[in-house]
């Protein structure tokens, strides 16, 4: 059950009020890309397979693993991810 | 006009103490010749004991008591063909008997009791029955968030502030704001650059709503907005500019008391919320309307903490004509004035006790605008505090005085200023060689009356280094409603 808050929008209303994601990379090249296992199981496994393709393509990958599933990555951790990485692979569900 | 029921409406809520004395009548109105109908605000069990003679409408929503526009309950209302024809609010014996048709009504009731505030006015509560019941159309579109989200880190996420938390502009918010100023909501002020976007009263609203204004302050909010439009002012250059600028918002007249602006102590800082967020509200206009953001088209090196929010209010009288009146407006009129300005440079001079002495003081210190080497480039602002425009005051000078004494103290012979003099790769052009030159150009020296009673204390704000026509111009415009 959701409820609504309606906002008015303050801008000139140019870009489309749903927030767009991130446009994709058009090139890995140069990108160091992060593997976070968010420690549910097997999602090792995929993302092991997923460094050995990025591998296998010549890009740096740097793994990175949560405590537990069941909370949110630790600040820390997300500032880590967020200094060292361009781009974040994670498996969310087993 | 819309239809009603014939008969007779009355309108009440439980925690009246003059609807809870008036209920034994009820039944008593139920059994005349006037069908009843009996609306309850807060307790649908009001009245219940007639028996079903009169109809008890729940109206918990309200909505019959704001279409019916009840201020006060309990309300009574007599209605012939389909249209009111009397009501009275409160106990009032003999108008209830007259319109009721009763004339032995309420006889052992004292003659008159005054009523209570009707829930349709509870604070907010105007602004939600409308939108929900009324014809309120806004033409800016709205934004679903749903409930697990909050609501400020949604204004974050939407780039929508100014690195401060904003108040989320609801629809209710925004309605009450637009109801501090008579203007239509689609009226369009002026094109707010940098887009060039069409700004109106009502997303100027929005904004100001974000900023924390009051709906009070909006008359000033909009025309602070209007003089940040006006050509002459430049703001697409004023944004866009590397140097430091951003608008500085003096306001004068009985609008800035009436709103209670701060131009006494800390006059240029923080702490009172009519400054903060009729400046702020500007800038959030620029930024959402304008989609002048920092780092996009605000290309400023180092900006200045102004940029938020820089508004104040002139401290006149004392014998000095305000800045408004300097600027050729009657003296009860209500002003904004907009100064492209950067920050704020202390004057300390704690020993002039002469005119003379403190305008030389106060002409060293404005030779720093932009760079003592530099003239006729930016424009100054020049606040000077209560006791330091005593000293000139208690002299017989005025501040056009002031201003002529320091025009003739800022004009220099330009070979000491020359690019390459005293070893300093920066200054005037050569071709200025032998010449006097003036700091400001004429006009560029803005005089105003603000601060605390305590302090031989006053304050420069420099002007854009590209100051007058060629970049920003002061532009002040009349407060209406």
């Amino acid at each position: 059950m959701t409820q609504q808050t309606l906002l008015l929008d303050p801008t000139a209303e140019r870009a489309p009020s749903a927030r767009a994601r991130l446009a994709r990379p058009a090139t890995l090249a140069g990108a160091t890309v992060g593997l976070l296992d968010i420690s549910k199981a097997r999602g090792n496994v995929f993302l092991d397979r997923v460094d050995e393709r990025l591998a296998a393509m010549g890009i740096a990958v740097k793994r990175y693993k949560k405590p537990t599933f069941t909370r949110v990555a630790p600040t820390a951790l997300k500032q880590q991810i967020a200094g060292e990485c361009q781009l974040v692979v994670e498996g969310l569900a087993d | 006009m819309r239809q009603m029921p014939d008969g007779l409406l009355l309108i009440a809520k439980r925690a009246c103490p003059t609807c809870a004395l008036v209920e034994p009548l009820v039944s008593r109105l139920a059994a005349g010749d006037l069908p009843l109908k009996v609306y309850v605000q807060d307790d649908p069990g009001y009245a219940g004991d007639t028996g079903g003679a009169a109809e008890v409408v729940d109206d918990r929503e309200l909505e019959h008591s704001w279409l019916l526009d009840i201020e006060v309950v309990p309300t009574l209302i007599r209605v012939e063909g389909g249209r009111e024809v009397e009501r009275t609010y409160g106990w009032h014996r003999d108008d209830w008997r007259r319109i009721s048709g009763l004339p032995d009504l309420g006889a052992d009731l004292p003659a008159i009791r005054p009523g209570c505030g009707s829930k349709t006015l509870d604070p907010g509560m105007p602004e939600t029955l409308a939108l929900r019941f009324g014809d309120v159309q806004f033409a800016s579109r709205t934004i679903a968030l749903g409930d697990e989200e909050d609501l400020m880190e949604a204004c974050y996420e939407r780039g929508w502030t100014d690195g401060l938390p904003v108040v989320p502009p609801t629809r209710e918010r925004v309605l009450r704001m637009l109801q501090g100023t008579s203007r239509k909501p689609d009226e369009v002020l002026g094109l707010a650059p940098p887009d060039l976007a069409p700004c109106t009263v009502e997303k100027v609203a929005i904004n100001a709503v974000m900023a924390g204004c009051k709906p009070e302050y909006m008359p000033v909010v909009l025309a602070a907005v209007e003089a940040a439009l006006v050509d002459e002012f430049g703001m697409h250059g004023v944004l866009c500019t590397t140097m430091f600028a951003g608008p500085v918002v003096v306001v004068n007249g009985p609008a800035a008391k009436a709103v209670g602006m701060n131009s006494g102590v800390n006059a240029l800082g923080q702490g009172n919320r009519a400054n903060a967020t009729i400046g702020r509200a500007l800038q959030l206009v620029i930024r959402n309307v304008g989609g002048g953001r920092p780092g996009e088209v605000d290309r400023a090196t180092l900006g200045n903490p102004g940029k938020y929010t820089f508004c104040f209010a002139e401290a006149e009288g004392g014998g000095w004509d305000s800045l408004a009146v300097e600027r050729g407006f009657a003296a009860d009129a209500s002003t904004v004035t907009l100064f492209a300005g950067e920050g704020v440079q202390g004057i300390v001079d704690q020993k002039s006790r002469t005119p003379e002495s403190l305008a030389k003081s106060f002409a060293l210190c404005l030779r720093a605008v932009d760079h003592p080497k530099l003239a006729m480039a930016g424009d100054a602002l020049l606040v000077v505090s209560p006791e330091h425009s005593r000293v000139f005051i208690e002299a017989g000078w005025s501040k056009a005085r002031l201003r002529d004494e320091l025009t003739s103290l800022l004009t220099f012979n330009a070979d000491d200023m020359l690019a390459g003099a005293g070893g300093i790769a920066e200054g005037l052009p050569a071709a200025l060689a032998g010449k006097q030159v003036p700091k400001f150009r004429p006009g560029g020296l803005l005089i105003v009356r603000a601060g605390g009673s305590a302090g031989l204390f006053s304050a420069v704000i420099a002007g854009w280094a590209a100051s007058g026509p060629t970049g920003s111009t002061p532009v002040t415009r009349e407060i209406a409603t």
